[in-house]
């Protein structure tokens, strides 16, 4: 449903933004030629027909080729997705790691000065922009200190058709700026959501009964209230980590990072469509199945859910 | 007009105000901000856009405190052409400010009218609204934002893309922020529907979009100002961020967010003031606006969501 209505817009954007054949012949062919040309590639056929045909080759990975690299869209695309992908995947590792055990410390010490701490650069965290982060950091790590590369991805290894940073000291010294660029924006909200889950949590009566029982501190703590705290968590998380995809493109930007992001920003300053519309596609196609992953992970971690559908 | 002092003066809103120095300190600030910049032109040192002032003698200068180079013609340096700074941040955050306005003006005017609609019209209207609603809330704003930037740059011209870029960054931060209204107001419609006063217009034969207007909307409005306030900071931030990736406002009518961008490429030689000072401009405005809201929700606690 989603991947339709998506798939149509993108649609539209292809079939009625600028003229595609003007784009791909010079100026002294002539009007015959470009029928002809028009003909080949089904443009006059009805609209419902050139849409079916889209989504077909949508579904075959096919989105034509770029009007400036002269080359398929989906080679781009794949030669550009593992670079947003190692990025997105270590940023959102790095959010959850710090975001999460932060959120606990300031949820069960509030009055501590580092929990403190921790909230205002939270409120900071999020009105700073992302691409201002990168920025101070570059600033400070890449000009004035000069400890790590300010652009690229370093060396890269390709291992079948993925190109992976991972296997050299450089591309490993690239990684470390903008992933935690990526992640500092996620990290506030991860850690401002579970101090608010548990909090909420540690109210409740169950909560105080395990205490009055006289279990142990810990134990109340890590395996009562965190685990309740756990399901919202969960689904902000996965919704995030669609939302660190999208806001690679600021990362990427700032970084001169090789992925999908950049591609995406050079299409729109230089109205290169098919890239555009394959994005969106490809952007898309992402969230529905995040969202998926999600909805099932919730049956993992709420057995109530389980027993309903059971019911059923 | 004095009752109405004496009011405000004895109300709870003032009075948490004056007990938090972070608010009162936030509010000065934007109070600062706005009021500068809304006065640029007579406030700012030089006129940045005026070429006639422009020396190309005075580019690049470090600010003031910086013995050997600085300018006390140019508290904070200058840019490659020789502009002043501190003008083209006061103009930069005049821009910003006018367009983050603008654009939570249109969100919200857009998200209450949809909303009413949905929360009042029948169970169609209102599944087709919401269906909408939540297939845009699966995307980031940002994205959103960029998608109809990209398609206007695609369908207009270069020359007169730029002359409508303040139009289309509006339309476009407008268009990815209004769910958040649109929810808000359905659920308070709903509420607000079912009651005695509402069915009594009804029954008199009131028009439905009277009832909307004049009875339902003053009752549904408080929580939509404050998510108006949060939603400020947050546009004022996507338009820099917009501008930042290229696809805001060209050099010309530079934002803060431009004049990062622009500054961004000195990075490297060491001129660090050109990004960094609009860079300060923007954070504080965001820091401030958001503490404003924070407190305003927190205060008048609405209930949001």
């Amino acid at each position: 449903m989603v991947m339709l209505a998506v798939a149509f817009i993108a649609f539209s954007l292809f079939r009625y933004v600028g003229n595609p054949i003007n784009n791909m012949v010079g100026q002294d062919t002539s009007i015959a030629e470009r029928e002809e040309i028009r003909k080949q590639l089904g443009l006059d056929d009805p609209f419902f027909v050139q849409f079916g045909n889209f989504v077909i080759d949508a579904v075959h990975g096919e989105f034509g080729s770029s009007y400036r690299h002269r080359r398929p869209v989906s080679d781009l695309l794949a030669e550009r997705l593992p670079a947003t992908l190692e990025l997105s995947f270590f940023s959102g590792m790095i959010a959850l790691f710090i975001g999460i055990p932060m959120g606990i410390y300031t949820a069960l010490n509030r009055k501590s000065v580092l929990s403190k701490i921790f909230m205002t650069l939270s409120l900071i965290g999020v009105s700073l922009p992302t691409f201002l982060i990168g920025i101070l950091f570059i600033l400070f790590f890449g000009v004035i200190l000069q400890w790590l590369p300010t652009f690229g991805r370093g060396e890269v290894v390709q291992v079948g058709w993925w190109s992976t940073g991972l296997l050299t000291i450089s591309g490993w010294k690239a990684l470390i700026m903008p992933a935690v660029t990526l992640a500092l924006f996620q990290m506030t909200l991860i850690m401002r959501l579970v101090r608010a889950e548990m909090l909420e949590v540690l109210q409740t009566d169950f909560i105080k009964f395990a205490r009055a029982r006289g279990l142990p501190t810990r134990s109340v703590h890590f395996r009562h209230a965190l685990k309740n705290t756990l399901v919202p968590v969960i689904t902000i998380t996965g919704l995030q980590f669609g939302s660190i995809i999208a806001f690679a493109i600021i990362t990427e930007s700032v970084f001169q990072w090789p992925g999908m992001g950049l591609l995406f920003i050079q299409a729109i300053h230089e109205v290169d469509i098919p890239v555009m519309a394959a994005y969106l596609v490809m952007i898309a196609l992402f969230f529905v199945v995040i969202n998926l992953i999600v909805d099932i992970l919730y049956f993992f971690v709420d057995p109530r859910l389980r027993v309903d559908r059971a019911a059923v | 007009m004095k009752n109405t002092i004496a009011r405000a003066a004895d109300s709870d809103l003032w009075y948490s105000f004056r007990r938090s120095p972070i608010v009162m300190i936030s509010a000065v600030i934007t109070l600062v901000i706005v009021s500068t910049s809304l006065l640029a032109p007579w406030v700012a040192p030089h006129d940045p856009f005026n070429l006639v002032s422009i020396d190309l003698m005075d580019a690049s200068l470090p600010p003031v405190w910086y013995a050997d180079l600085g300018d006390s013609r140019f508290l904070l340096g200058t840019d490659d052409q020789g502009r002043d700074i501190l003008s083209t941040i006061l103009y930069g955050s005049r821009i910003s400010l006018i367009i983050g306005m603008a654009s939570v003006t249109f969100s919200l005017i857009l998200g209450v009218a949809l909303g009413l609609v949905s929360g009042y019209g029948g169970p169609k209207v209102d599944a087709f609204i919401m269906r909408i609603a939540d297939i845009q809330l699966s995307f980031p704003a940002i994205l959103i934002a960029l998608l109809i930037d990209g398609v206007a740059r695609s369908i207009l011209p270069r020359d007169m893309h730029d002359q409508v870029a303040v139009y289309v960054l509006i339309f476009a931060i407008g268009i990815s922020g209004w769910v958040q209204y649109a929810r808000t107001v359905r659920g308070s419609t709903m509420v607000e529907k079912s009651k005695e006063y509402v069915q009594a217009a009804q029954v008199i034969g009131v028009r439905p979009i009277a009832i909307l207007w004049r009875h339902i909307l003053p009752n549904v409005m408080g929580p939509v100002l404050v998510i108006g306030a949060i939603h400020l900071a947050i546009a004022i931030i996507t338009e820099a961020t917009l501008s930042f990736l290229g696809v805001g406002l060209p050099p010309t009518t530079p934002s803060l967010g431009t004049l990062i961008r622009v500054g961004n490429d000195y990075l490297f030689s060491g001129e660090w003031w050109i990004t960094i000072f609009p860079g300060i401009a923007l954070v504080l405005l965001a820091l401030s606006v958001n503490l404003l809201g924070d407190w305003l929700r927190d205060t008048l606690n609405p209930k949001i969501q």
